[in-house]
């Protein structure tokens, strides 16, 4: 799937990856990641924790530390410029107007000195879309209110660490959402939330893109909850992209074997005689370093000889997998 | 011997799972309430009540789990149990023993038999501190010797290679920091463990490793577990019984099972819609579906 391949036409993107890589000096944290997400399209992106999903969100919004280089194509609708060479200045210009994001941690995002109302309107002022104090300060009630923050006027005088970890994720989604941005990314939005925090927050995401025809990038670990809000999943792991496919066709018929794992860990009613939970094999190497060849071949049920060579992409970018023994192709037979 | 557990909340409920001997813990009427900073110069604030007239029976090699939403008082509750916290009144006895009015030295006994984890193992464990000194300390304040060998087989118990002992917690992922954790908190041989949303921060796939590993270790030591989480889904996997709060009281309780599949409570029904599933997903259900009957946001004060 890399920058060049052939692919049938797809509908004009929004945003269009192609051959993606972040590296830190010595070796590569995301590789040859490619996908796109068109006007209104809800797409989830999904693994476990150091599988590279907020390297890949933070390329995107130009907002990768500076110890690490990205390189490919990264192509936003109506911007000529490709957004990995473009500078800083055209690129902060993008975020807060063309691009929004809610972060896991709303306090990363918020300044801890400034009154919460105030941030909504200096996102307004800059970006040009509303002028003159008062009507941006308007704005911002409207917009915190629209987040369903109860009494917008008081929530709005108030300091971050004044408001609970709900109240803040709604905030920084009223500041992703201000200008009515093409593309959402949210990662890991309601990790830090209870159930029925997070129930509120997704329904404001979904009804916050769907108002503005934004395409939403949604990350998260949690099957389910990616499932409820997106159209399409791509499933990462090892900094690759390892499987992609519409929502339903994908959870209903995984193809590869990471994918089934995540699927038969979450599932809490899946138990085995003893009672225990299915679960994947080992874990994340905690510093990054995958095996050569297929970056899961470590873990997996189903590899051998063949697995050292990195099995490539078959399918459409949308829909497919990157596996050698992939479920329902016959090859995996008497595998796994 | 068998006493119904006493619910605060609807009373022609069936009770609890069927248990396995005495209480451990029996909680009556706990009520505990914090001081909060003066706003005003006319009038003191009331005091903000985290909970309120909690009655509970934890028996022994039971598992038994409180769910509730963020702030509703399952901590409080948990570091109630844990004499961490003294309650403002009420009653708790622990094997008979009243816990409440105690002072900190006449707690000593609790401490080797109640042990805690928490939700962020990043948190709880000292980043100066190496794993064996970690795993050691409750023994160390325990006075109890045959330190290394301990540590050592506490590290096989919770599937950690002996070698870790030398490293520090920042060299481990978020789901082998929450084994060291587990690993300190068994290090006394405790009979009650209180564990605090062990799971909430971790991945579905270390998640699955983490629960496998708490239920084999509460079989293996024969421990009494209270679980608390957010999740219901999770507590019914858990544990065998099972108590709602809001709002610092329980709402309802009752058998796991029964509570997730057959609530009682609205509250209970709109946590138990909240949590996402795959199957619901699959049958076309979107975000305003988990709403459910959700109760409204209400602003903390
Ligand atoms: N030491 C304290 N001083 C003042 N207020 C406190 C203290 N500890 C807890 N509270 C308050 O008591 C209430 C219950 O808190 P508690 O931590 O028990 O909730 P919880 O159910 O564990 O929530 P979460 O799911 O967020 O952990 C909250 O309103 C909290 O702010
Ligand atoms: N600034 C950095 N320098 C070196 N490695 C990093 C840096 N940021 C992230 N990583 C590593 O890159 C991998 C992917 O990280 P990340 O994108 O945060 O994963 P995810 O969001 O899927 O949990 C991890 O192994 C992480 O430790
Ligand atoms: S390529 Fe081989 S090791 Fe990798 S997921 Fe497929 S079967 Fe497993
Ligand atoms: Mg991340
Ligand atoms: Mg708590």
């Amino acid at each position: 799937m890399g920058a060049v391949s052939a692919r049938p036409d797809p509908p004009p993107a929004v945003l269009d990856v192609a051959g993606l890589s972040v590296r830190t000096g010595d070796h590569a944290l995301v590789e040859d990641v490619s996908f796109h997400l068109g006007a209104g399209e809800r797409v989830g992106l999904i693994g476990e924790s150091g599988s590279g999903k907020s390297l890949t969100a933070l390329a995107i919004m130009g907002l990768l530390p500076d110890e690490l280089s990205a390189s490919g194509h990264i192509r936003l609708r109506e911007v000529e410029r490709d957004l990995l060479s473009a500078s800083e200045t055209e690129r902060s210009t993008l975020r807060g107007d063309r691009l929004g994001m809610v972060f896991q941690e709303p306090m990363t995002a918020l300044n801890p000195l400034m009154r919460v109302g105030a941030q909504v309107a200096e996102v307004l002022r800059i970006h040009g879309a509303v002028s003159g104090r008062e009507a941006a300060t308007d704005r911002a009630r409207d917009l915190l209110a629209a987040v369903e923050l109860p009494d917008p006027e008081r929530i709005a005088r108030r300091y971050p660490h004044q408001l609970s970890g709900g109240q803040r994720q709604r905030v920084m989604l009223a500041m992703a959402l201000a200008n009515g941005p093409d593309l959402l990314i949210c990662d890991e939005p309601t990790t830090a939330l209870d159930v029925t925090v997070q129930a509120q927050m997704l329904k404001l995401i979904d009804d916050g893109v769907a108002a503005r025809d934004s395409a939403l990038l949604f990350i998260s670990h949690d099957l389910a909850v990616v499932a409820t809000v997106c159209d399409r999943i791509l499933v990462m792991y090892g900094g690759r992209i390892v499987e992609a496919g519409p929502t339903r066709a994908l959870l209903t018929r995984p193809r590869h074997p990471y994918t089934e794992g995540l699927m038969a860990a979450s599932d809490l009613e899946a138990v085995d005689a003893a009672g225990r939970l299915p679960t994947i094999a080992g874990s994340v190497p905690p510093d990054g370093r995958f095996p050569d060849g297929c970056v899961f071949r470590n873990r997996c049920p189903r590899g051998d000889d063949a697995c050292q060579a990195w099995p490539g992409w078959t399918g459409e970018q949308h829909d497919g997998v990157a596996c050698w023994y992939p479920s329902g192709s016959g090859r995996e037979a008497g595998r796994g | 011997m068998v006493e119904p557990t006493p619910s605060t909340a609807t009373a022609a409920q069936p009770g609890p799972a069927p248990h396995r001997g005495e209480p451990i813990y029996t909680v009556r009427g706990l009520t505990c309430r914090f001081r909060q900073p003066r706003v005003s110069l006319r009038r003191p604030t009331p005091p903000l009540t985290a909970i309120e007239g909690i009655d509970l029976d934890v028996h022994a090699g039971q598992r038994f789990g409180v769910v509730g939403e963020s702030g509703s008082g399952k901590s409080t509750l948990l570091r109630c149990l844990a004499a961490l916290q003294a309650p403002t009144s009420g009653s708790i006895r622990f094997r008979g023993q009243e816990l409440a009015g105690r002072r900190d030295r006449e707690l000593k006994f609790l401490r080797r038999e109640v042990q805690l984890v928490f939700q962020d193992p990043m948190a709880s464990l000292d980043p100066r501190m190496r794993v064996r000194d970690l795993i050691a300390e409750p023994l160390v304040a325990q006075r109890m010797g045959g330190v290394d060998e301990r540590v050592g087989e506490l590290l096989d118990a919770v599937g950690l290679a002996r070698q870790s002992a030398t490293r520090y917690p920042h060299q481990f992922s978020g789901g082998q920091r929450q084994r060291i954790a587990i690993a300190r908190a068994l290090a006394v041989r405790p009979t009650v463990l209180l564990a605090d949303e062990p799971v909430s921060a971790l991945d579905v796939s270390v998640r699955a490793q983490i629960l496998n590993l708490l239920a084999e270790l509460v079989e293996r030591y024969d421990l009494t577990l209270v679980f608390v989480s957010h999740d219901l889904a999770v507590v019914r996997h858990v544990c065998d019984a099972v108590a709602v709060m809001r709002a610092g009281a329980v709402v309802e309780s009752g058998s796991a099972e029964r509570v997730s599949s057959a609530p009682q409570h609205p509250y209970t029904r709109a946590l138990v819609a909240a949590v996402p599933t795959l199957r619901r997903a699959l049958a076309g259900a979107d975000p305003a579906a988990l709403l459910g009957a959700a109760p409204t946001d209400e602003e903390p004060t």
